[in-house]
């Protein structure tokens, strides 16, 4: 039992990633996916894994898992009819959501408005009122409950909600619907707001647990039957589910609660990178995950990736921790167009997909993306994939060339503008979660991975100042082996809403002791020796009255013994790096949240061959590229064949079986000790 | 004497070309820099109309103080020639008096700040946000009382000041300001919030200077703002008339009896150019719903309508203004004179968007909306918490409510949305936690949204019930005339407000009213109006209506409407359906393409019958000035 499998299901390839906890030497293989059922493309890849390596499918211990299952269903509508209960008075609360419109003046006009997750046809109100104490102002009517229910259950609903008025505060209320729900209808899975989520503003939360409900069936279809087919194709190790906030959790946990795997896919990148980063000694890094229709970013400091209290799928925003990865729709399918009435050079958001794709695919693509631009500056030579297919030159340009003319610019230049655009995007999106997060991006390295991250990275570290800009080994499949690398993790989170004079540090330790106490039962549950699970507790602090809350960490003997103070005086030099101004204000402390934690697997990475410096022995060949507005001669070398401290001098191409990267002119790019390109200015 | 700009560096700017690739990243930066403003001031403001619901705007400009990106249009050209004195590296304009500006802020409540951005010596751009502070003192709490007579009732008035002066702090100036409000830790905060979020954009205009060069940001804002004049043109030349067309509404009242006030405008092109004219509009009021509407703001609200309503690619900037030309005349409700009151502006400030709609849409009715964008209703409440061990703190909330979208083209309007860009509503429990409140009731008013093949959004009905004495002010409209209809689509319901006393009482109260006594235990219905109904009921398909019957969004009754016998569970009959709706087909006389209910005298007629409350009584003016601007 010495082997770890990360297996990342993607829209169009299944990655998988075979670990040797000995060794760390590791293989990977990417197989379709098929998307009717994925566990087919998962059975597939584990076949062709497990015979490539020679390794019995007995011996995996550990199958490690990130999955877009729970985020389709809620994006693609697919989830379970869900009947909401809710206070009397609130019928609304999913219709009128926080009555917010995006966009800007008379946005309104061209919005179309998402139908809620709980359609309003099958939410019932029900009498009974807890007020912001937790005082029982009026009592159930335990009758009138019943039919409501019973109304639910002939609508045909096939997951219940119950999500009451201050039930943050007292959730006895809902406890008691939840009983008789299990009475009407005993086979009706039944999630309780405060369960789900103990906090205030009842739209969030209500709407945190409607999402949980709506994808738990799917989710637990989804398990069971790859749980199955695993065994019975001889994979008898521990399935687990990576959450979106990096951690591992249990397969049974995430059927109970998939609202915190909606987020699942995007982890994957961010905990693989940050495995690559302690492998390459760096502590900073920001992350480039660039896919066909999209790129993810995320800023990992001091080897702890940064987490936000919400996840955003689509247009909804649900209270449950993820890694703060912004998204921008800007990917190698971004389609480039110039509108008639500006002539301004536009890419994105608009994508060829998969399907029909790039032109330069020949899949039937026929507008210009940001991958013909590539194939026509040269940055992509024609064989892809490890030359399984050729790649349409000729076309690609004839699509660029729409595009030059629409401009009046010759070719090259309206290519080179579509990339700069795009990068020019993904870098947008990295400002907003350092600059403006108060971090200087040129403290940070840069890694790009996903298909097409490496081939843009050296131009956006350029822009950055981020340096190096690295291509980690595998970038193709970088997600998989995050969720072959991280650790379990599960977490609880309550409103205290209490100015920081009114509380005495022995009722802050107790609390968070008995939170401390619950999650480690969590993980106990799931079969973690208590002896290797730690704890930690985060505080979320504020001047009293904004709406902004800063999250701090804490561990028990620094709260006891640097008091209350303590964690003032960090919130204050905290906002002050933030917005550069702090208050007179009292403070007041908001919520607290305590996470267990698993222990991290000692994962080395296998250190390459030592070369001599000269990395003549991969290249390839020669390929014109235009970079700097001129054609230029770049060497294209095999990756596969590079050593350690390997130099290579920028212009050139490095390609491998799923992904190229691309050294810009001015640049040089070294071979690190477990073969990670690191790129930086020469 | 307009302002005197000191540079230490007076070259010009270079003209330099630039290549589209540049020009759209430079655009889209600046564009980032504008949405990191935001974000900085959600996040460090603290009064719950800015934290929660988002009551500020941001803008860049050019040093000429164009807007480059932004939404309200810069108002920075209209500051400077007022403005008597200096501007220098360092500084930091604070304003909000409306008159020393030329209206760009349209109340006192608003608080701008504005810098200039130097770099090298050289004025290289402008950044400024502004937001609505919940208190500036005052004769009533939150600083917009309805029966003003003058400005000097409404709260501390600041000219334009510098807050800093060549890098040092105004302290003492700020105690003064801070000194005349209710909520001084609330306007310290948000004001820091304000100078936290144009100090950011300045430094990312900055960077984008050091990384492109000075000559080439600069020209770059110039070709952006050419650019957008290109794109204005035609557009403007393809979708507005030579022939004039007129557009009217109404405000319902002054919430001292009179009204209704009407705002009218005409529209029509010459050459390029659009007039915008104002022209029959009434004139101004003796209490407080005078709008003073800056020209250059008007033709941003114009080019943005134009933008959204034909062609919603184009960014907007300052960049077509001079395609536009707005002509309001002095002393009327939307141009009054000094030292009119003009705290009660958000009625206008509204209705200007559905006057927008009602006339772009005139011609070409595809692309017509129904009225909905009336208001923001707001609520005011204060006292000292007499509740069990709150030893009688102060509370004061201020608060804004929503009300129906209108129908559109694109499809049913939401119900209980909000049409100003940004803006949330408050949680619930928030309130409840926060303040002496409890919410009895959040949901929408059946039936308020206009009936149409595309339903106007049902307004919503806000049970408050007070914990605590105190007193409360309503500021709201769309209660007499109601939000229009258009292409066969009917009116939304009108708004109302109602108490329901601890005993058991309920009176009706007035929808623009202050300084009203509740007492423990009573409670308020703030109900909002419903947007109005696009395109024929008759049309809608009864299944959809049937269902919004199970959803509580509309009654058996409402169904009417549409032509549609159902039952209370929403089972259409079908024939009593088609017979209803032949007959509803066969009494109609010839459709206008606005419905916009029974007209004004028949409103006052019926208006103490159907609202419960006193019609408004038509207003007179006597006075010499504001009379001619009647006429």
């Amino acid at each position: 039992m010495r082997y770890r499998l990360g297996v990342d299901v993607g829209g169009t390839f299944t990655d998988l990633l075979l670990f040797d906890n000995e060794t760390g030497e590791f293989w990977r293989e990417k197989t379709p996916s098929t998307p009717e059922d994925s566990s087919e493309g998962i059975l597939n890849g584990v076949g062709s894994i497990t015979q490539k390596a020679g390794v019995d499918p007995a011996q995996i211990e550990f199958f490690l898992h990130g999955t877009t299952v729970a985020t389709n269903a809620v994006l693609e509508g697919k989830g379970a009819r869900v009947g909401l209960i809710v206070t009397e008075g609130y019928r609304d609360i999913m219709q009128i959501a926080r009555s917010f419109v995006p966009g800007g003046l008379a946005a309104w006009i061209v919005w179309p408005k998402p139908e809620p997750l709980a359609a309003l046809e099958d939410t019932v109100t029900i009498a009974g009122r807890m007020d912001a104490d937790g005082n029982e102002i009026r009592p159930l009517d335990e009758e009138q409950v019943r039919n409501q229910l019973r109304s639910l259950k002939d609508a045909g609903v096939e997951a219940i909600t119950v999500s009451l008025i201050n039930s943050y505060v007292n959730g006895e209320h809902e406890k008691r619907v939840g009983e008789i729900a299990r009475e009407v209808m005993q086979d009706i899975p039944v999630s309780l707001s405060h369960g789900v989520l103990p906090e205030m503003q009842e739209y969030e939360r209500t709407l945190s647990t409607v999402a949980n409900a709506s994808v738990r069936p799917v989710v637990g279809k989804y398990v069971s039957n790859l749980r199955d087919k695993l065994h019975s194709s001889g994979v008898t190790g521990k399935l687990s589910l990576l959450r979106s906030d990096g951690g591992l959790m249990s397969s049974q946990a995430a059927e109970e609660h998939p609202v915190n795997i909606l987020m699942s896919g995007p982890a994957g990148g961010v905990t693989g990178a940050l495995w690559v980063a302690k492998n390459v000694g760096f502590k900073n890094i920001l992350t480039l995950d660039v896919g066909g229709t999209s790129t993810d970013v995320a800023l990992i400091e001091n080897l702890e990736p940064r987490r936000v209290r919400t996840t955003d799928v689509g247009h909804l925003s649900v209270r449950a921790s993820s890694l703060d990865v912004k998204t921008v729709g800007a990917g190698g399918g971004s389609i480039a167009y110039v509108p008639e009435l500006t002539g301004a050079l536009r890419v994105g958001p608009e994508s060829a997909g998969a399907a029909p794709g790039p032109v330069a695919y020949g899949k039937g693509g026929e507008q210009p993306t940001v991958t013909d631009a590539n194939v026509v500056l040269g940055y992509l030579p024609e064989d892809l994939l490890g030359g399984t297919f050729k790649l349409d030159r000729e076309g690609a340009k004839k699509s660029i060339q729409t595009i030059a003319d629409a401009l009046d610019i010759p070719l090259m230049e309206a290519a080179r503008g579509i990339i700069d655009i795009v990068n020019e995007n993904m870098f947008g999106a990295l400002r907003m979660i350092s600059v403006q997060q108060g971090y200087d991006p040129r403290h940070f390295a840069l890694m790009g991975f996903g298909g097409a991250g490496p081939l843009h990275v050296n131009a956006v570290a350029k822009l950055m100042g981020s340096w190096p800009a690295i291509s980690p080994v595998s970038p193709g499949v970088l997600c998989a082996l995050g969720d072959a690398t991280t650790r379990m993790r599960t977490e609880t989170a309550r409103s205290f809403s209490r100015l920081a004079t009114d509380t005495k540090v022995e009722d802050l330790a107790e609390l968070l002791d008995e939170m401390a106490a619950q999650t480690r039962a969590e993980l106990t549950e799931d079969g973690i020796p208590e002896s290797q699970i730690t704890s930690e507790f985060e505080v979320d602090v504020r001047y009293a009255g904004q709406a902004f809350e800063v999250p701090l960490t804490i561990d028990s003997d620094r709260l006891r013994s640097a008091g209350i103070e303590g964690i003032l005086a960090r919130f204050d030099e905290e906002h002050r790096r933030l917005f550069t101004f702090n208050m007179d204000t009292p403070h007041e402390i908001v919520n607290l949240r305590a996470v267990a934690l698993g222990e991290a697997p000692q994962l080395p990475a296998a250190e390459l061959a030592k070369g001599d410096g000269n990395a003549n022995t991969a290249k390839i060949g020669n390929h014109a590229v235009w970079m700097d507005g001129r054609e230029q001669d770049a060497g294209v070398y095999h990756r596969a064949e590079l050593k350690q401290g390997d130099t290579i001098p920028g212009p050139a191409i490095i390609t491998e079986m799923d992904s190229t990267t691309l050294v810009e002119s001015g640049c040089v790019a070294i071979i690190d000790a477990v073969g990670n390109i690191l790129i930086t200015p020469a | 004497m307009p302002a005197e700009i000191i540079q230490e560096n007076s070259s010009e700017f270079d003209h330099v070309d630039i290549d589209p690739v540049t020009l759209d990243i430079i655009e889209n930066a600046l564009r980032n820099a504008r949405i990191e403003m935001d974000a900085t001031l959600v996040r460090t403001a603290m009064s719950p109309g800015i934290r929660e619901q988002g009551d500020a705007f941001p803008l860049i400009a050019d040093p000429a103080g164009k807007m480059i990106v932004g939404q309200f249009g810069s108002f920075i050209d209209g500051f400077l020639q007022q403005f008597e004195g200096t501007i220098e590296d360092g500084d930091m304009i604070f304003l909000s008096d409306p008159y020393s500006c030329g209206g760009a802020i349209s109340h006192s409540n608003d608080w701008l700040v504005l810098l200039p951005v130097f770099k090298d010596g050289r004025l290289l751009a402008w950044t400024a946000m502004f937001g609505h502070q919940s208190d500036i003192g005052g004769k009533v709490v939150g600083s917009m009382p309805i029966d003003a007579k003058s400005i000097f009732e409404e709260g501390v008035r600041i000219p334009p000041v510098k807050i800093w002066k060549k890098g040092e702090y105004n302290e003492d100036l700020m105690k003064l300001v801070m000194h005349q409000t209710r909520k001084p830790d609330w306007c310290q905060a948000d004001l820091n919030a304000l100078i936290a979020s144009c100090r950011v954009a300045a430094r990312r205009v900055i960077e984008l200077a050091e990384r492109f060069g000075d000559d080439v940001y600069v020209s770059a804002t110039q070709e952006l703002l050419a650019r957008n004049h290109r794109a204005m043109k035609a557009l403007i030349a393809q979708a507005v008339v030579d022939e004039p067309v007129s557009f009217e509404d109404y405000i319902c009242d002054d919430g001292l009896g009179y009204g209704p006030y009407k705002i009218k405008c005409t529209m029509w092109r010459k050459g390029d150019k659009v007039i915008l004219d104002f022209d029959g509009t009434d004139p101004q009021s003796a209490a407080s719903i005078n709008f003073f509407l800056n020209e250059n703001m008007f033709k941003m609200f114009f080019g943005i309508y134009m933008i959204m309503v034909f062609d919603p690619q184009i960014l907007f900037n300052d960049g077509f203004y001079d395609l536009i030309e707005v002509r309001i005349p002095e002393g009327s409700l939307l141009k009054p004179q000094f030292p009119a009151a003009l705290s009660g502006r958000t009625h206008a400030l509204g209705r200007i968007f559905d006057i927008l709609g009602g006339l772009l849409g005139q011609k070409t009715p595809e692309f017509l909306n129904a009225a909905g964008f009336s208001s923001s209703p707001h609520l005011f409440y204060s006292g000292w918490d007499n509740r069990a061990g709150k030893e009688g703190e102060w509370f004061q909330l201020f608060q804004i409510g929503f009300g129906g979208i209108p129908g559109r083209p694109l499809g049913d309007g939401p119900d209980g949305h909000s049409l100003w860009p940004g803006f949330t509503n408050v949680p619930n429990e928030f309130l409840e936690r926060y303040f002496p409140l409890r919410i009895e009731r959040y949901e929408t008013e059946p039936d308020s949204g206009g009936a149409g093949l595309h339903r106007g959004g049902n307004g919503i009905h806000m049970t408050y019930r007070f914990l605590a004495d105190g007193q409360i002010a309503i500021h709201d409209d769309r209660w007499f005339v109601p939000p229009w209809g258009v292409n066969g689509g009917e009116p939304g319901e009108r708004a109302r407000k109602v108490i329901e006393r601890a005993d058991g009482t309920t009176e009706i109260v007035g929808n623009k009213v202050d300084d009203v006594d509740v007492r423990e235990g009573d409670q308020l219905h703030f109900i909002t109006w419903g947007g109005g109904g696009w395109g024929d009921p008759l049309e809608r398909d009864p299944e959809i209506i049937g269902r919004e019957i199970r959803e509580g969004l509309v009654t058996t009754k409402g169904a009417r409407a549409y032509g549609v016998v159902a039952s209370e569970e929403g089972g259409i009959d079908e024939a009593a359906t088609q017979s209803l709706r032949d007959e509803m087909r066969g009494q109609r006389k010839d459709e206008e393409v606005f419905n916009f209910g029974p007209g004004i005298e028949q409103l006052r007629a019926s208006c103490e019958e159907e609202t419960g409350l006193k019609a408004p009584i038509q207003p007179e003016w006597h006075e010499h000035q504001v009379r001619e601007a009647a006429e």
